[in-house]
């Protein structure tokens, strides 16, 4: 397969069939908590590309020429290192683009304990091609990441887009708010399940 | 490819432990150098002010002063100069502490309250043109075929003020009214915002009487509309009575001046309609002049709106009871304190 043919399916895989939120179930704190409203969901999403995908390629570095036969410390590593590399990106966005670091405001320092943040740099670490044997080199990781992050945004407006018009839904009272929002959740995972048969 | 030089099969039980603490421990070193390098580097100088400001603010977030809430006017005062005394929740304290702190003098803050110029919408006061069973809110309600209450001017009873208010300043008694709290309410104007009939405006707190309607129906429409003991007619009594002038009629519907009113209440008692609202209706005291302390300057008497205080220079000044309306204007005037409220 060319290597335009593996971007598309490492995109494919990561944005629908294995969709952080709705298929692998990570990061929800987010998906329930900032899916309000559409204006701060996008925000959220963009933090989310931005850190999955430098997490990505840092923790891959990381894990190939740090840790090596210490494979176990990959928890502990990868955390250190994404708090850090939030904490860096954070200061590095509040003085060179001051209008971003506003717009993104606390969802930026709230990446750094989101899981599916660190579920991207694990499933990194185990992640193959489409052949089913040659792992994910440099490049492939952070597309990983990326298209992880796209796919959490994506996942995001649409649930923050629902949320939206049903707040204009006269619901019974003990629907309102979180028991309506998790069964929202839960009708969207099904409807994503629907994309766990493809073979890419 | 490793850095580590050892498999783990091979390792000493202090290498086993050893490398891993090292990795992570050098990891950590790593990062904190960076971090701490990063913080000089990408260093965003703020004014400490700003945050000396933020601390003394109250922390609500309200908006009244027109930032975006507290930390954005700490901004606005440091940085572009805004003045000191816009916070109305703070009031007088809050304002005190930041003139310390940016070194300017005290002004005067105004409180103001708000007042919800509408005396219907309530279960009972309220006559429905159809049921509207909508999204619970005044804003969609007002919406749907010119809202589902008879005056197009008046409060449909959803209650956004309600729930706009940050300080729990308006409640609803049993008959389904609004009835705004002034001692908790700041005056932030959240509920002026959120009312979609705009009936709710700020007044200074030492406003008592006030219209309790804000139709611009003409007389017979209003009447129709919201019954006849309730709405504004425009018949202008109010405006004649007034011994200020501080009413005129505009649009079918009385306005009051809050820097001309004296607070007498004669509007309230001559609206054929009973459509001002007097708070002090019944508790006016009125004015005595002690005959020993009167030197007899006539000041009050020109001061008085009534004309209710008479005497000649020199002689010890009366009041007619029967016309003194308790507006207390006299009692500031008098240069010897001989006038006292009974």
């Amino acid at each position: 397969m060319t290597y335009i043919g593996e971007i598309f399916v490492i995109a494919m895989s990561a944005i629908f069939i294995q969709n952080f939120l709705l298929s692998r179930f990570l990061g929800l704190c987010p998906f329930l908590g900032v899916s309000t409203k559409i204006d701060s969901a996008f925000g959220m999403g963009m933090a989310v590309i931005f850190v999955m995908t430098l997490t990505a390629s840092i923790t891959y570095l990381i894990n190939v020429y740090l840790l090596g036969p210490y494979a176990y410390l990959q928890t502990i590593a990868f955390i250190l290192t994404i708090a850090a590399l939030v904490q860096f990106v954070e200061m590095v966005i509040q003085k060179n683009a001051p209008a971003l670091y506003k717009s993104l405001g606390v969802y930026l320092p709230l990446i750094t304990t989101n899981c599916a943040v660190l579920g991207v740099a694990i499933l990194n670490t185990t992640a193959v091609r489409s052949d089913g044997v040659t792992p994910y080199n440099f490049l492939d990781s952070t597309l990983n990441g990326f298209f992880s992050g796209v796919g959490f945004t994506v996942v995001l407006l649409a649930m923050a887009g629902i949320r939206q018009r049903l707040g204009l839904v006269t619901l019974p009272k003990y629907m309102r708010g979180m028991p309506i929002a998790l069964i929202l959740a839960g009708i969207m995972a099904l409807a994503f399940y629907g994309f766990m048969g493809f073979k890419l | 490819m490793n850095i580590v030089f050892v498999t783990l099969a091979e390792a000493s039980l202090a290498a086993q432990i050893g490398i891993p603490t090292f990795i992570i421990g050098i990891l950590g070193l790593v990062f904190g150098v960076l971090l701490a390098i990063a913080s000089k580097v990408f260093a965003v100088e703020v004014d400490p002010r700003v945050e000396e400001i933020n601390e003394i603010l109250p922390g609500a977030n309200c908006g009244g002063c027109g930032n975006p809430g507290c930390s954005g006017y700490a901004d606005a005062i440091v940085n572009k100069g805004e003045a000191i005394n816009k916070c109305s929740p703070g009031g007088a304290d809050v304002v005190a502490q930041i003139a310390k702190i940016m070194g300017q003098e005290v002004t005067e803050v105004q409180k103001n309250v708000a007042f919800i110029h509408c005396s219907s919408g309530g279960l009972k006061t309220t006559n429905w043109r159809y049921q509207y069973q909508g999204v619970f809110s005044c804003k969609s309600a007002v919406n749907l075929a010119g809202g589902p209450n008879a005056c197009e001017w008046g409060c449909v009873g959803f209650n956004d003020c309600v729930n706009a208010c940050l300080f729990e300043a308006i409640h609803v008694d049993e008959d389904g009214m609004r009835h705004i709290d002034i001692e908790k309410c700041t005056g932030c104007g959240a509920c002026v915002a959120a009312c979609p009939r705009k009936l709710i405006s700020l007044h200074p707190i030492d406003q008592n009487v006030q219209i309790n309607c804000s139709s611009k129906a003409k007389g017979p429409d209003a009447k129709a509309a919201c019954g006849s003991q309730h709405s504004c007619i425009g018949c202008g009594i109010c405006a004649k009575k007034c011994p200020a002038g501080a009413i005129t009629i505009i649009d079918n519907l009385a306005r009051i001046d809050d820097e001309k009113c004296i607070n007498c209440g004669i509007c309230a008692t001559a609206c054929p309609t009973k459509a001002i609202f007097d708070p002090l209706a019944g508790r006016r005291k009125k004015a005595q002049i002690s005959a020993d302390l009167c030197i007899g300057c006539t000041l009050c008497t020109k001061q008085c709106p009534v004309k209710a205080i008479s005497g000649e220079l020199k002689q010890t000044h009366t009041v007619n009871t029967e016309l003194c309306v308790g507006c207390e204007l006299c009692l500031g005037r008098c240069p010897k304190k001989a006038i006292t409220m009974v």
